[in-house]
């Protein structure tokens, strides 16, 4: 028999040692086992949250660490939610938001319900569908500012190749009426496979003999679909839906590498213009502030949506 | 010859085969152009039309790995004959090589962080989902739900203090403060990811090793570990993937020594003008090795990218 250095321990010690050492007890090495993640989280993350919190009430400026810090109270909150900028930016999320969820969960559902008819070779086109999410938005994202080119970009030029006129009419990331849809159409392309995922796990999870009960039933296939397919998928696609919320919300790397936020204003998310602030104005205090407001948000859209789903899945 | 009711007839399959391949066609169609262009020259890379077939160069690869100087074209003429190939490919537009770019040490950064967040993040991660998965935990589930919702907050929103707290400890623009930053982004859900595979694994195994002799820790080394290996493979390409993809934190957090190359890709600009093959030769390097991991590791990838809600 072979002994792990700890059972020679074990054995040469006296015997209350040697439990000591072989039996950790279960409680211990919980702790040890949990301790260290719960302390880098806590390090990296809730400390900094908290930290977060208390700047918000303060007139802190990075670039001038040594001015004496102020508490102001509120007055940071208060400017943010009175500001018109602010609700611009809201503004700009929400139609990023809706419109980025509503196509991918049309055609993420519809590309799963395809690809559910297991046709030969699914599984490879399953495949590349899916390696646009794999990739750096940032990279990405940078790219898509080439194929959004008037002119010479391949955008533009298979749009017009299909609907006639010149290339060098319209420039998506120039456009005030087109940029925020150039960032929708970016983030479709790439986050409609992960919704299609999430779907196809739905579809793959009813079983054949629900099916195969309608159609001794001669329940016609439309109703199948909207009585069977629909609200088996449903807690599936919501659950889609939320991930891809909160991942938009927090938008960030596509959006600022493909317009930066223009032209003007009109596609500059809450987190862009929360880094405008914070790394470029140096305005830590107020964009704290920013931060626990966006933050409050998420987390109360999320928990009223995340109560919602649990509905949806006891029913 | 089988029959089933619910096996959709031959024409829908073909229909529905010929809908898939159509939106993965296009879907494909812009990264495809970022390899294609890598490999056009910069006069092919902007030409209108656009150029599908062209005659392929190395231009932008050359350009992306040196920094170059124009010459006038009289000093171009008094240089000695160019050496090796990429001199030559240099001196042909006009210019010479001043010294090589920063895109290897980018890499090479991305490289480590990203395997260095991976390895460490594994290392907790596994340790932590084995006592989720096995031991009674105080607060169990409060626990996990604070360690889901730390994926909450917007990078920006954390990145403020962070950056305040890696000043002052000195890790700004360091490999370690950036590693243990991605640690902790990922090891929620790796935690959330990995406590499913070991709940997986039934607990007989480890009592059957306990009753031979084995202690906790052994048990949990010798007979969970292999078991899950599997599951803690696919996590740890999961989080590596994230690691290499991250810009929001490493554009705020870095910008010399330890900056990635998601960051710096887009900087990439040539001589008069953004170098669009030079740039696409970069995110091609960059982006291939995921394209082929992911293909390679499909099926063992789902369960990752869609948090844990596709099991087998």
């Amino acid at each position: 028999m072979v002994y792990t250095p700890i059972e020679k321990l074990a054995q040469a010690t006296p015997q209350p040692m040697a439990q000591k050492v072989r039996g950790l007890s279960d409680r211990a090495i919980a702790w040890i086992f949990v301790a260290p993640s719960i302390f880098l989280l806590l390090a990296v993350n809730i400390f900094p949250l908290i930290w977060t919190i208390r700047l918000s009430f303060t007139n802190f400026k990075v670039n001038r660490a040594n001015r004496d810090i102020e508490f102001i109270g509120l007055r940071n909150y208060e400017r943010i939610l009175t500001d018109s900028d602010i609700w611009m930016t809201m503004q700009a999320t929400a139609h990023f938001l809706i419109w980025t969820i509503v196509l991918q969960v049309l055609i993420g559902f519809a590309l799963a319900y395809l690809i559910n008819m297991k046709f030969k070779g699914n599984d490879l086109w399953t495949t590349i569908i899916v390696l646009p999410m794999m990739l750096s938005p940032a990279v990405v994202g940078n790219f898509w500012t080439f194929l959004y080119q008037p002119q010479i970009g391949l955008f533009n030029y298979v749009v017009t190749f299909f609907t006639g006129g010149d290339p060098s009419s319209f420039s998506m990331i120039g456009d005030v009426h087109l940029a925020p849809w150039a960032i929708v159409i970016a983030d479709t392309w790439m986050w409609t496979p992960f919704v299609m995922l999430i779907c196809l796990a739905g579809l793959r999870s009813i079983p054949d003999s629900i099916y195969e009960a309608a159609e001794c039933d001669r329940a016609s296939k439309w109703r199948q679909f909207w009585t069977i397919t629909v609200p088996m998928v449903l807690p599936f696609l919501m659950l889609a839906v939320l991930f891809r919320g909160i991942e938009n919300f927090k938008m960030f790397d596509l959006v600022v590498q493909l317009t930066g936020g223009g032209p003007g204003n009109t596609t500059t998310l809450t987190s862009i213009d929360l880094k405008r602030e914070a790394f470029e104005k140096w305005r830590t205090g107020y964009s704290s502030a920013y931060a626990v407001i966006l933050f409050v948000t998420v987390f109360g859209l999320a928990s009223i949506y995340v109560k919602a789903l649990n509905k949806v899945k006891e029913r | 010859m089988s029959f089933s009711v619910t096996e959709p007839t031959i024409r829908t399959k073909w229909f529905a085969g010929t809908a898939v391949i159509l939106y993965a066609v296009i879907t494909i169609l812009p990264l495809m152009w970022i390899v294609a262009t890598g490999f056009k020259s910069p006069a092919d890379s902007i030409a209108y039309p656009p150029k599908v077939v062209f005659e392929p160069t190395l231009e932008g690869y050359v350009n992306l790995f040196t920094t170059r100087t124009r010459l006038a074209e009289g000093d171009m003429a008094a240089l000695p004959p160019a050496e090796t190939w990429y001199e030559k490919i240099v001196r042909d537009q006009g210019q010479i090589i001043s010294g090589p770019s920063r895109y290897g040490e980018r890499f090479l950064n991305s490289v480590i962080i990203g395997f260095g967040s991976t390895v460490l993040c594994m290392v907790l991660g596994t340790a932590a989902a084995y006592a989720f998965s096995r031991f009674r935990v105080p607060l169990k589930d409060d626990l996990l739900f604070f360690i889901l919702s730390t994926r909450m907050m917007p990078p920006i929103a954390v990145a403020i203090p962070i950056f305040l707290m890696f000043r002052q400890l000195g890790l700004n623009d360091t490999h370690l403060g950036m590693i243990l930053l991605y640690t902790a982004v990922n090891l929620s859900l790796s935690v959330w990811l990995l406590k499913g595979f070991i709940d997986e694994i039934p607990v007989e195994y480890e009592e059957a090793a306990l009753i031979d002799g084995y202690t906790r820790f052994q048990a949990f080394y010798k007979v969970v570990l292999p078991q899950a290996a599997t599951g803690i493979a696919s996590t740890a390409i999961f989080c590596l993937i994230f690691a290499w993809n991250e810009y929001a934190f490493a554009v705020l957090l870095t910008s010399g020594t330890a900056q990635t190359a998601p960051p710096f890709i887009p900087t990439i600009i040539g001589v008069g003008g953004k170098d669009w093959p030079a740039v696409a030769a970069g995110a091609t390097i960059f982006l291939v090795p995921v394209m082929v991991f992911t293909i390679l590791l499909r099926k063992h990838l789902l369960r990752g990218i869609t948090f844990g809600a596709v099991r087998k």
